[in-house]
């Protein structure tokens, strides 16, 4: 895989590899001097506080993203995961926090079970096996919410609201969940024997078939994180808006691959960073952060129509220009 | 190769009644499906056997099979198309500004005329940039059509600004509503797109250079196949049918809503096309697959309605049914 535009000249090699390792991250500083710079109260803490809020929810699907996208495989399924495990968590929230939060993640995990199980033992393509899993899961989301818009949280249960809208030590709850969650991950990923496994899987089956790894359940354990994840993500969105919501998630899947691959994880697996990743779900969720503040200053007014152009515009130049650099994640 | 010359020779000598009985043994496992999901219905539903309930039945499928069509091509290349769904709600909103144009108050005829043609050239084009991205920068067919999946459908949306379009223009909503012979005319343009798709990949160049591009793309290359234009090709083909399924879409509502048209298209194609034994990894192109697969998956959808199971269990149905489809063709495939 390595670019083949990069024969002779060494520096020139150098440089291009740097920029490709390091540009996501010099772009996401960049919109933040840029932001900071052009608008009023950009950097305010309730600015910060409403970013990490939403965002934390894309950033931990796209973290089990990341994890699955490094074994090669993919999964569709996040965004029902997090409508059916935001109202598994607003139809256990009556029996206190710690059984709304697990019930919510068990959720989760369950749909990755079923993934990995019919992805090892059957040996059906996971693509297949998620977009089946996306349609369930969305079922099933809109079954327990009896076809209802959406299934209120118990008022009395403030200490699940907290983990959505509360603040620990000035840092919203759900920053401090994806930054636990990050830490953990990148961790796991560099160090842990799962990680590695998880890599070397990506990067040769068979190979590591032959190894005597257990690929069987290395992958098991990859959907049931993403599916975990997304759970997690589902419980802060209920906490957040104070509902279940059956009908919340459309296209986060592709949202959080966006992300994945803004981070420069090849989608062929084998290679893949956890901070690359974060760095590109908050570019991703940034752009639009950017965009309404510009629309606020009332020079230019773009509908919120745009945000989408844009988005798919950025994801282009960034594969574009991993395709030049010929940029490969690190562990 | 030598398998996909044989049997290459064997379409121009055999005839094609042979080739087709030979393709139709090949997805024998959806049609007993299909036909157990019919006998079911014949006997437990009431009015089931009338044209009516066929021509809902096909009306509702007829959009998602000429999709699927599409889509058949790019997964035998080996790749995906996530767009369609997005290229649906461009053509959709392109449709209503060209025949609500005054331009064309005193011409309307003109008007419906370039409503037709234009729409499906533009999704065609994004059809074209799809492949250009995959052949041309070297992207991995998801990631080079997850970009027009998010900005296409932005697109549609700028374009109008979100606002509904609604219209009663007899003449454009005839490909959504017209019935000549009492066949929806949907139905008919269906049937047509799936007959040219299987001729296409039987008995021309072009659909066995499409199946040798999926099975082994170097070799396809160093046999001289123009693998780039290949691709090229099926994208622009999906992306032109997919233009085709958001007129029919916006006839039938007789409104064009941005945010609505082809949502969720890419999903409901590609599971068609799995159900239907085609490999998402390339070099294969179940055309009559694919339509039973669309045709199954709907039928369990009207059944489920028909008993009264709620849309949200028939999605967990329609889940099991593409799991289990697959695993079947993989089994029998192994054997």
């Amino acid at each position: 895989m390595l670019n083949t535009n990069l024969t002779g000249d060494p520096r020139r090699a150098r440089l291009l590899s740097l920029l490709g390792q390091y540009g996501v991250l010099a772009a996401f500083i960049l919109l933040i001097i840029f932001g900071s710079l052009r608008y009023e109260g950009f950097l305010s803490a309730y600015n910060f506080s409403t970013f990490l809020r939403y965002n934390a929810m894309f950033g931990l699907i796209s973290l089990g993203m990341c994890f699955v996208i490094i074994t090669g495989g993919i999964d569709l399924s996040v965004g029902s995961v997090v409508a059916l495990s935001s109202v598994v968590a607003a139809l256990l929230s009556p029996y206190g926090v710690v059984v709304a939060v697990l019930g919510a993640v068990a959720a989760g995990a369950l749909v990755g079970v079923i993934n990995g199980l019919i992805i090892t033992r059957l040996n059906i393509q996971p693509f297949i096996v998620t977009l089946a899993t996306l349609l369930g899961a969305r079922g099933v989301a809109l079954l327990l919410a009896r076809n209802q818009g959406g299934v209120g949280l118990d008022p009395g249960n403030t200490a699940l609201t907290w983990l959505g809208q509360g603040d620990l030590l000035r840092l919203p709850v759900p920053g401090v969940i994806l930054l636990i969650a990050f830490v953990v991950g990148g961790v796991a990923l560099r160090y842990s024997p799962f990680g590695r496994h998880a890599l070397a899987i990506g990067g040769g089956e068979d190979a590591s078939k032959l190894m005597g790894l257990n690929v069987g359940r290395v992958l098991l354990g990859v959907y049931v994180l993403s599916g975990a994840l997304a759970g997690l993500a589902g419980m802060i969105l209920a906490a957040q808006l104070g509902a279940g919501q059956p009908t919340e998630g459309l296209g986060w899947e592709l949202s959080a691959i966006a992300a994945v691959v803004v981070g420069g994880t090849l989608l062929t697996g084998g290679t893949g960073s956890v901070w690359s990743t974060l760095v590109g779900a908050l570019l991703l969720g940034l752009i639009f952060n950017i965009l309404n503040f510009e629309n606020g200053k009332g020079i230019i007014s773009l509908s919120p129509y745009w945000q989408s152009v844009i988005r798919g515009g950025f994801l282009l130049l960034v594969v574009v220009i991993q395709s030049r650099t010929g940029r490969r994640g690190r562990a | 190769m030598s398998g996909t010359a044989s049997s290459a020779r064997q379409a121009r000598s055999g005839g094609g009644w042979q080739t087709l009985l030979a393709d139709l043994k090949q997805v024998r496992a959806s049609i007993l499906i299909l036909l157990a999901l019919l006998i079911f219905n014949a006997l437990f539903t009431p009015y089931f056997l009338s044209v009516q309930t066929l021509n809902v039945n096909l009306t509702q499928v007829a959009t998602i099979i000429i999709v699927a069509m599409g889509m058949t091509l790019v997964i035998a290349t080996g790749g995906v198309d996530l767009s369609v769904g997005s290229l649906m709600a461009i053509s959709g909103v392109l449709a209503p500004l060209i025949f609500l144009n005054p331009v064309f108050a005193g011409a309307q005829w003109l008007g419906i005329a370039l409503a037709f043609v234009v729409p499906v050239l533009v999704a065609g084009a994004f059809g074209v940039l799809n492949g250009l991205f995959v052949t041309r920068l070297k992207l991995q067919p998801i990631v080079a059509t997850l970009v027009l999946y998010i900005a296409g459908r932005g697109i549609a949306q700028v374009i109008t600004n979100g606002q509904l379009q609604s219209f009663s223009t007899p003449g454009f909503s005839y490909i959504g509503l017209g019935r000549p012979f009492g066949i929806p005319f949907q139905v008919i343009l269906m049937l047509v797109i799936v007959a040219l798709t299987y001729w296409a990949v039987r008995r021309t160049v072009f659909g066995r250079s499409v199946l040798a591009v999926g099975g082994n793309e170097t070799a396809a290359g160093l046999s001289g196949i123009p693998v780039a234009r290949v691709k090229v090709a099926v994208y622009a083909i999906s992306g032109l049918l997919a233009g085709i399924a958001g007129l029919i879409v916006i006839a039938i509502n007789s409104s064009s809503d941005a945010n609505q048209v082809g949502q969720g298209m890419e999903l409901d194609a590609i599971a068609a096309v799995a159900v239907g034994g085609t490999l998402l990894a390339g070099g294969r192109a179940q055309v009559l697959g694919t339509l039973f697969g669309a045709l199954i998956i709907q039928l369990i959808r009207f059944t489920l309605l028909a008993k009264g199971v709620p849309d949200a269990a028939a999605l967990v149905v329609k889940a099991a049914i593409i799991i289990i489809a697959v695993a079947l063709q993989q089994r029998r495939r192994r054997e």
